[in-house]
């Protein structure tokens, strides 16, 4: 087995011949890092395998004492509850609606103007990019309550709007896709221009075809933030037709305390989305999250 | 010699410049266009907030009524309400708990990662995928499984023969594990982080180090480990924000209870201002809170440009 004779260090480096490749030590069938990765890799496991079974458990199963730890049948009453009597349905669609056009917004915003910071010759460039970035460092806190009475006012306070507008466009969306413009080289461009492109068909013909990265990292993040948001859905909606899913799933728990299993199908249906799509695109998310992350 | 130069400038026909002028001012007019959306959205929903926040902690307000101006008192007021000052106690500690656990089994799974062994792909999937469940899908999970009554881990407990424990009703453990939580969802972040950065350390210097007879321990102290101390002062950084900034977890699973154990900065703001109806005071609260972290951060940067001039 290869796994157990590379050594620990240098585990990228091409294999060459090792100093140490004549010492052994007693061998075990596999790498001895099984014995600290393959514990723990159970302990981050069980909590959503528990999800899983739980939420196919009868109440009856899980309301005893001790609980039974797998379930004896399958039972969709949790299911059929919360796709029938409870409102999971609208919830699911109106967090889908909401991630949508936050999503498409930030990429269609996000794009007009990081492009336009890093490409074009205007007045106030430096000084509104400087504004624009000093606000993320502004904490959300600071700007909740201020916020909620801004979309008070825009009549917008129990809609999908209030969770929509303040998020159509990030900072970060913006400064994340100039950065990556002003890496894309220049030539490029210039080349379309002295053909006679405009900006716009340059922007989408040449500029936005290279820049999938970036844009699958605005899409990627923009929609793990949306989807997964408590705090600004909890201060803007109160009317349970408006809620997104984690709003509904957190009051759903509260008044339904002894219907344990509805409620773990109700969070099987709110983590499903995320986990399907970080499963189908691993690479992409932790791609998206480690390039921001060791930039910043 | 007298002889003037010809004004190059002038013999340019005047048509080419008005051109340029034109062409200038069209692209300023359509990069206006392209930014206006983002500016618009952005500074409005942040330059008008922060003005308007400072304006309302400086007044008592509930959201429905007209408010009045009383200066400084809210600030005041919390720096002698011991709600306050649990809540910062109980925040601090959270943090101080949170991060460098985060840190160090992160990092501890990413050098068990870094290296070529079987299932690599599967352990950091299973490390990473708690990271993308919301806080609110955590919150509902554990408080199921840690029911103190119908829960799976006192079910375990007990197979186990220890008597029954109360988690998140415990005034005394429920902090603790609000942590615990934390660290399942979020080790899996400093894992990944760790891992990019640990796949960026030249081999060639490891091998080299190896080569002159360092031990794999020496190897991990004094060259992987220096290596990394960029990315683990980012890490500290951004986790120690996302630390004091908690919660979604707390609103879900303990409501601040038991008996304020649980209350953080960010509760206690939300509490003021969503359900106690005193928005002014949740205001100054956040300007604190706010304040705190502008202040973590100018340390940070200039702890990094240190480091940065340390090392070059």
């Amino acid at each position: 087995m290869t796994a157990v004779s590379a050594p620990p260090e240098a585990a990228q480096a091409v294999p060459t011949a090792r100093p140490d490749a004549g010492r052994r030590r007693p061998r075990l069938p596999f790498s001895p890092w099984h014995l600290l990765l393959a514990p723990m890799a159970l302990l981050f496991a069980v909590p959503l395998i528990w999800l899983a079974l739980s939420s196919v458990m009868s109440n009856a199963e899980i309301n005893r004492f001790p609980p039974a730890l797998w379930p004896s049948r399958l039972d969709l009453g949790g299911y059929r509850y919360v796709l029938g009597n409870a409102m999971f349905p609208r919830w699911f669609a109106n967090s889908f609606l909401v991630s949508f056009v936050t999503v498409t917004a930030n990429l269609v915003l996000g794009t007009l103007g990081g492009y336009a910071f890093a490409r074009m010759r205007f007045a106030g460039s430096r000084l509104l990019l400087g504004l624009m970035l000093a606000t993320m460092a502004i904490p959300f806190q600071l700007t909740m309550i201020p916020t909620f009475l801004v979309m008070k006012q825009l009549g917008l306070i129990d809609t999908l709007g209030a969770l929509i507008v303040p998020s159509l466009v990030t900072p970060f969306s913006v400064f994340l896709l100039r950065q990556f413009f002003l890496s894309l080289p220049r030539e490029l461009e210039e080349a379309a221009w002295i053909d006679g492109c405009s900006r716009l068909h340059v922007l989408w013909r040449i500029v936005l075809p290279l820049s999938r990265p970036a844009l699958s990292t605005v899409a990627v993040l923009t929609f793990l933030s949306t989807w997964n948001d408590l705090t600004w859905p909890l201060i803007a909606i109160s009317h349970d037709t408006q809620y997104t899913l984690q709003l509904g799933l957190t009051t759903f728990q509260g008044q339904h305390h002894t219907q344990w299993s509805a409620v773990m199908a109700g969070n099987v249906i709110t983590v499903l989305p995320v986990l399907l799509a970080f499963l189908g695109a691993q690479k992409a998310f932790i791609q998206s999250i480690t390039s921001t992350g060791l930039k910043g | 010699m007298s002889r003037v130069p010809t004004p190059i400038t002038l013999s340019r026909p005047p048509d080419n410049l008005r051109a340029l002028r034109r062409r200038r001012a069209a692209e300023s007019a359509m990069a206006w266009t392209f930014v206006s959306p983002a500016v618009l959205i952005i500074l409005g929903l942040s330059v008008v907030p922060i003005i308007w926040s400072l304006l309302l902690s400086f007044r008592a307000d509930d959201l429905v009524t007209p408010s009045r101006w009383v200066g400084l008192d809210n600030y005041r007021a919390l720096a002698q309400d011991p709600h306050f000052s649990q809540a910062v106690h109980n925040t601090l500690l959270y943090t101080a708990l949170y991060v460098p656990a985060s840190m160090v089994v992160g990092l501890l799974l990413a050098l068990a990662l870094n290296r070529r062994i079987r299932f690599v792909g599967l352990y950091r999937t299973l490390f990473f995928v708690p990271f993308v469940v919301s806080s609110a899908a955590q919150g509902v999970l554990f408080s199921f499984i840690l029911d103190p009554q119908f829960g799976a881990a006192n079910a375990v407990l007990h197979y186990l023969g220890i008597p029954a424990q109360g988690f998140l009703n415990d005034p005394s453990q429920a902090l603790l594990v609000l942590v615990a939580i934390s660290l399942w969802s979020g080790t899996g972040f400093c894992m990944v982080i760790y891992l990019a950065a640990l796949q960026d350390v030249p081999a060639s210097l490891t091998e080299a180090a190896r080569l002159d007879g360092a031990g794999r321990f020496q190897v991990l102290r004094h060259v992987t480990l220096p290596t990394l101390r960029p990315v683990s002062v980012f890490l500290l950084l951004w986790q120690t924000i996302e630390a004091l900034q908690t919660f979604d977890l707390v609103y879900v699973t303990t409501k601040g209870g038991p008996l304020g154990s649980t209350t953080v900065i960010v509760y206690f703001i939300w509490e003021q201002a969503f359900k106690n109806a005193t928005a002014g005071y949740g205001a100054a609260s956040a300007y604190v809170l706010a304040a705190a972290l502008g202040l973590i951060g100018l340390i940070f940067q200039i702890a990094r440009r240190r480091l940065q001039g340390a090392a070059a």
